[in-house]
């Protein structure tokens, strides 16, 4: 006889009830200390929410290894904000949806940083994986060192929010792939020359500003560099007081800055559709 | 048990949104294939111990165990490598049969083709409960070739009759013919596969791991990872979207692929270019993920040259789709994506150990403290070699 296959979703088997997980916590007051070895996706999550609603606003994640989307499902119609400090190597969309809080990782993050992030502060003192800020909306993510692939994919700004993406050194390549707005900085520290290509590709907002050397041809067709003006000096300044003070570190602007911004806010209006568009008769080039 | 003679029956498969019936080739049938594809978010790890030193299944599982997540209990597999030491001259043969009647005639094939110095079960635990294991046997043998096959070379010969069991036998696959190296697969969490072999029974230098999340096909157990090809081992996590253009391209070479996940091809692809035609991973790479038209029409003469002769010599060997691959042979492991990096790897080094994963946080789990982390670009290969003398000892010349 054949047996059929059970499909198991593994982000919810076996998941403990609060009472089990409860007993693997140390609360003092308005804080907490999670130890995380062997704790599921899940379980981290519904703990840290019973601790808010118990009053804890700090929590210590402790032993953490790859469990995903810590700090998600943190959202209250009060406004709480809770701060989280992970000691450890937290796994994919660290952050995903974050509601306000902040968040301190000492180690490296993987891939997915601030997924979709809304507001609050996700800091790593370390580095960060591909697709750091995706589509983020609000707040900032703040890496010490470096990311890969397309960072702040989509990343925009709404309804007054402006998010923002700060890399002390330099990232992979499609850096503002598809970037609607918000601000990226990388830094540029210890970095003698970004190797990254296809930076601001299909991009149609916000701004990228890259310290040290990038050259024109490493930027897509989309995207163009900018002339800097005061307003941009003053928030380089404000981004590079902000890192000094994070991670301990001076002379963080020690180093030409470029702006790199977008050509159209419209750069594929005619890619299926012929029609008058801004991007008329340009060349649209396919062999990626 | 997998059903009885899936191998000669034509049957008909949907292809697309049409609803268009083709008629397929050979397919396994029963609850398992219905397509070739493999739609995944696969995990894989592989760890090798530079200066050869052997070491147990255990850091590898729990490595495979962290990152439980990335599969979802279809398809899980090891290569282990520096495993055979009594019979390390020996070509090392695991073979899934469908029933052990069928042992029989490949006994008969392999006492015509090969001398046979050992052979036996492959020891597993049933009472893990994997779903329909097939039976497990491996062989140690060495090539008896006869007329036209004296010119083949050792390796050509043993693909050869690889090829022709895997084609032409029913109900039995060969899943590994590597010296010193086996590979052991299924269907199940990699936990519980390494539990089913009782891996931690073996020693090797180098272990490749992979967990499977198929999503469009169910898995079976000649369809989860690692491949392998002679001692070549590949473990995947992507899509290829080539594999009808390179598995036909390598048909011409005497490659068939017949266990119809699309991770196959890579195995004989890294046979061809780099045993057969002897070419280095560095150009390797270039022929499965190269740069683009454009980035080629920047370079200087030379390299442009060289790109160009490249894409359109090797152009079925493009790799195209979302892929990162950890493969090994023995002395050598390289981790490798597609050109844009679809899929995660991530390198580590600590004192003798050389990490490959999909996420930081596996290698991590084994490792705490790591000397060296780094991240590749896409198409750029990780290398890591077996030293020079260590490796004598493994292959035992």
């Amino acid at each position: 006889m054949m047996r059929t296959l059970d499909v198991v979703n593994p982000y919810l088997e076996e998941v403990r009830t609060l009472e089990e997980l409860l007993e693997r916590v140390d609360i003092e007051g308005e804080s907490a200390v999670i130890d995380a070895k062997g704790l599921q996706h899940k379980e981290i999550n519904d703990l840290m929410r019973e601790l808010v609603h118990r009053g804890v606003r700090r929590v210590r994640l402790v032993n953490v290894f790859g469990q995903r989307f810590i700090g998600t499902r943190l959202f209250f119609r009060e406004g709480l904000r809770v701060e989280i400090e992970i000691e450890g190597f937290p796994g994919n969309d660290l952050g995903a949806f974050l509601s306000g809080h902040r968040i301190v990782v000492r180690g490296n993050a993987q891939d997915g940083v601030g997924n979709t992030m809304d507001d609050g502060e996700i800091v790593i003192h370390g580095r960060a994986g591909d697709v750091v800020a995706m589509s983020m909306r609000g707040g900032r993510v703040v890496v010490r060192d470096s990311i890969g692939y397309r960072g702040a994919i989509h990343m925009k700004g709404l309804e007054g929010k402006e998010p923002l993406l700060i890399v002390g050194g330099t990232a992979q390549d499609f850096l503002g792939e598809y970037m609607a707005g918000g601000r990226v900085v990388l830094l540029g520290i210890g970095v003698e020359r970004h190797r990254m290509r296809y930076v601001g590709t299909g991009m149609h907002g916000g701004a990228i500003y890259v310290g040290g050397t990038i050259l024109p041809h490493q930027v897509a067709k989309e995207a163009t560099f900018g002339s800097m003006d005061e307003e941009d000096w003053k928030f380089l300044e404000k981004v590079g007081a902000l890192y000094a003070r994070e991670f301990n570190v001076d002379d963080v602007l020690e180093r030409e800055f470029v702006k790199i911004v977008p050509r159209s806010k419209r750069p594929y209006g005619s890619l299926y559709v012929a029609g008058k568009n801004e991007n008329q008769g340009k060349k649209i080039n396919f062999s990626l | 048990m997998i059903q009885k003679s899936p191998k000669s029956i034509k049957i008909f498969r949907n292809i697309g949104l049409s609803g268009r019936l083709v008629e397929g080739e050979r397919v396994m049938i029963g609850p398992y294939v219905r397509d070739d594809k493999d739609f995944s978010a696969c995990g894989v790890f592989g760890i090798m111990n530079r200066s050869g030193g052997r070491f147990r299944a255990r850091k590898i599982v729990r490595a495979m165990e962290n990152m439980r997540v990335r599969g979802n209990g279809l398809g899980a597999g090891y290569a282990v490598y520096g495993l055979y030491k009594q019979y390390k001259e020996y070509y090392a043969l695991h073979m899934i049969f469908d029933e052990k009647s069928v042992k029989r005639k490949v006994d008969e094939f392999l006492q015509r083709n090969f001398e046979v110095v050992h052979e036996e079960a492959i020891p597993t635990d049933e009472s893990v409960g994997l779903p329909n294991p097939p039976v497990f046997w491996r062989y140690f043998v060495s090539p008896k070739k006869k007329g036209g096959d004296k010119a083949l070379s050792d390796e050509d010969y043993v693909i050869s009759k690889v090829m022709y069991i895997n084609t032409r036998l029913r109900g039995v696959y060969v899943i590994s013919s590597g010296r010193n190296m086996g590979i052991f697969k299924g269907v199940g969490f990699p936990e519980d596969v390494a539990e089913f072999f009782m891996l931690n029974e073996y020693k090797g230098y180098m272990w490749t791991a992979h967990t499977r999340f198929p999503t469009n096909t169910p898995g079976w157990w000649g369809g989860a990872h690692p491949f392998g090809i002679l001692d070549w081992s590949v473990v995947h996590n992507g899509e290829i979207s080539s594999y009808g253009t390179n598995k036909r391209y390598l048909e011409m070479f005497g490659y068939y692929s017949t266990l119809k996940t699309d991770t196959e091809v890579l195995a004989y692809i890294f046979d061809f270019l780099m045993r057969k035609r002897g070419l280095p991973i560095e150009v390797v790479a270039r022929i499965l993920a190269p740069p683009t038209w454009e980035e080629i029409d920047s370079m200087d003469d030379r390299e442009r040259a060289f790109h160009t002769a490249l894409r359109m010599t090797y152009a079925p060997l493009l790799v195209n789709g979302p892929w990162a691959v950890i493969v090994a042979r023995n002395g050598i492991m390289f981790g490798l994506t597609d050109r844009i990096r679809l899929r995660p790897l991530t390198t580590a080094e600590r004192g003798d150990y050389f990490f490959i994963s999909s996420e930081e946080a596996a290698i991590r789990a084994v490792s705490p403290n790591l000397d060296r982390v780094y991240t590749p670009y896409g198409g750029e290969p990780v290398v890591v070699t077996l030293e020079e003398k260590a490796l004598k000892k493994v292959l035992g010349e």
